[in-house]
């Protein structure tokens, strides 16, 4: 059998594999942080928990009301895109006058009391999500087997992340976000509802985190904590990628999943912090990050 | 002038008599060390306006060491407490080296992750005791002299400790260094113009507040006797920031005040509420950042200064 390090080799291209499915949550999460950050310059610590809540959503879709997993697919980004749209005209919307850091505080503290509630209501061991019956089970690639729900799962985060990038970056809805990005009162000026573009934009980047949530949920364990250190992993991702970018969002969010299912396989000790370290060697090279500007 | 004065003295007078007025000394103690690290964290947040999202680092890796010297290797209570300083010190100095490079919301994202990554090592770590933490940590004595096993004896110790820190970060903040910090706070673009080495100031602060923090996490260790994963978690983090804010960022004695409500309240709802407690702290976060962003402490000093510009229209 073919060896690398002494691993054998369907077992790096098992963990590859699961790194990239890693990846896709990270770049389905960094790319809503990114979008966000760039039109309210808000960095959404709740981001995790909005993921743990699409979890949840499709959790109890299914054990309370049958729902099942496509339609937990639309559905579970819907409703925890409202709460995110509520929580931003009743909160953040008083924040965009003063500094910066007061937005993650506050959103902070949203997850706080999102992570707390879960965990009073459903405590906090993890619970079992089943995969879906059309995605179970494997192809047999000769070499190793490819678990479809994991196949699935990038597929659908590529495609998102795709479709994402095309409406931010080729539609007139897009070009009318990135010139309220540059300068919201000129636009404003132009006669663009920027506060409703500025409310949409939250609860779009909230629902993105929702569902990675529900793409998680068969693959993870649901629970409250779920997203709580997580999300400081996206952090991580997004400051190499170059915050505010959103092509280094996506790309980075995939390289970093590969790297860590890398780490896994060489030295595993250090998967947890691999990703952390290669922020720390970054912003010494390029402070502003492989993707972004200095500015 | 003359209120501050007094306020302090019926503080002092209150802090030395506290043991004798039915309150449990380890959980006095356990305040003064929650104050002492918010006191060092507001050095950076309220004086030089940085957002450090990891201070638990510093508090929690000091707590270990000093844990781990004083169990199992036999160091004395001070060279323990010591050792554990000095690592967050180094530790200070290594992350602020990389964070200072960038300012404001970016700050706060380097510093939080890599506290994580000084988590993720406490947690793999084989002298840390991984889940399970650091338990069985003896107080020892001072200088061979003084058993520090006597709660009251210990809560004097540690008070003194405070105190000291406490006097030494208002001396820092009064001190031409301090100015500069202040004028950073400011305007750093100007503060740059004038020819000062802005990054090297603030790693400077940051490295002053991550060893106090340490030493606020050192004793910690030893009036407890244990130290846990969750004294170098990312809650812990941002429950500092919690009290830094809602006693007052850049007063002197806000981070004092919001320590004390904030473990208070921890200690005593989660017996009644269990895990609802986290939805109460998150819930007070929201509320001081929407309402109450100048802090208890803050909102006194501006009613007084409000009263006080009255008075100068009328007079």
């Amino acid at each position: 059998m073919t060896t690398v390090f002494g691993v054998p080799l369907p077992a790096i291209l098992g963990q590859l594999m699961l790194g990239l499915v890693n990846g896709s949550f990270y770049a389905l999460l960094s790319l809503g942080l990114a979008v966000i950050f760039g039109l309210l310059g808000v960095v959404n610590f709740a981001h995790g928990a909005f993921y743990m809540l699409g979890a949840f959503a499709a959790y109890i879709g299914l054990a309370s009301f049958g729902v099942n997993y496509w339609w937990a697919l639309l559905l579970a980004p819907l409703a925890v895109g409202l709460l995110g749209i509520v929580i931003e005209r009743l909160f953040l919307r008083h924040l965009y006058q003063v500094e910066p850091v007061y937005g993650l505080l506050l959103t902070f503290g949203i997850a706080l009391i999102a992570e707390g509630v879960m965990r009073s209501l459903f405590g906090a061991s993890g619970k079992s999500y089943p995969v879906p019956a059309l995605l179970q089970g494997g192809f047999n690639l000769g070499f190793m087997v490819l678990p479809i729900y994991r196949a699935w799962v990038i597929l659908a985060s590529v495609t998102v992340c795709g479709v994402t990038w095309f409406l931010i970056e080729r539609t007139r809805l897009g070009s009318r976000l990135r010139a309220a990005t540059e300068n919201a009162k000129l636009v404003q000026a132009f006669g663009i509802n920027v506060p409703l573009l500025v409310m949409c934009t939250y609860g779009a980047g909230v629902a993105l985190a929702a569902l990675a949530g529900v793409l998680a949920a068969p693959v993870v364990q649901v629970s409250p904590l779920m997203g709580s250190s997580l999300v400081i992993v996206v952090f991580a991702v997004v400051v190499i990628g170059g915050m505010g970018s959103i092509i280094g969002a996506i790309v980075s969010g995939l390289i970093l999943g590969l790297i860590e299912g890398l780490t896994k396989v060489i030295y595993p000790e250090a998967s947890n912090i691999v990703v952390f370290v290669i922020m720390a060697v970054v912003l010494i090279w390029r402070p502003a990050g492989l993707f972004g500007k200095e500015q | 002038m003359r209120a501050q004065i007094t306020v302090y003295l019926v503080l002092g007078a209150l802090a030395l008599i506290a043991p004798f007025l039915g309150l449990y000394p380890v959980f006095l103690m356990k305040l003064l060390c929650f104050a002492m690290f918010a006191c060092a964290f507001n050095l950076l947040l309220g004086f030089t306006k940085m957002l450090s999202f990891g201070h638990a680092a510093y508090f929690g890796a000091s707590a270990y060491v000093t844990g781990w010297l004083v169990t199992a290797q036999g160091w004395g209570t001070a060279a323990g407490i010591l050792g554990g300083v000095a690592v967050a010190l180094l530790l200070g100095l290594v992350i602020g080296a990389i964070a200072v490079r960038r300012q404001g919301i970016y700050f706060a994202m380097i510093t939080l992750a890599l506290a994580q990554l000084v988590f993720f090592v406490c947690l793999q770590a084989n002298f840390t005791g991984g889940e399970n933490g650091l338990q069985g940590i003896p107080r020892g004595s001072l200088l061979g002299v003084i058993s520090l096993g006597n709660d009251r004896i210990m809560y004097y110790f540690v008070l003194a400790v405070f105190a000291a820190v406490y006097i030494l970060i208002r001396r820092i903040v009064h001190s031409p260094f301090g100015q500069v910090l202040k004028a950073i706070r400011a305007n750093e673009p100007r503060a740059v113009s004038l020819g000062y080495k802005v990054d090297r100031y603030k790693l400077m602060a940051f490295v002053l507040s991550a060893s106090l923090a340490g030493l606020a996490g050192s004793l910690k260790a030893l009036v407890l006797g244990f130290v846990t994963l969750s004294d170098v978690s990312q809650t812990n983090s941002g429950e500092v920031i919690l009290m830094t804010l809602l006693g007052g960022s850049g007063t002197f004695l806000g981070p004092v005040i919001g320590a004390i409500v904030v473990v208070t309240l921890q200690e005593y709802l989660s017996d009644l509420v269990g895990s609802w407690v986290s939805v109460i702290i998150g819930a007070i976060f929201v509320v001081c950042v929407l309402v109450f962003r100048r802090g208890f402490v803050g909102e006194i000093q501006r009613l007084f200064a409000q009263r006080a510009r009255l008075a100068n229209d009328q007079g």
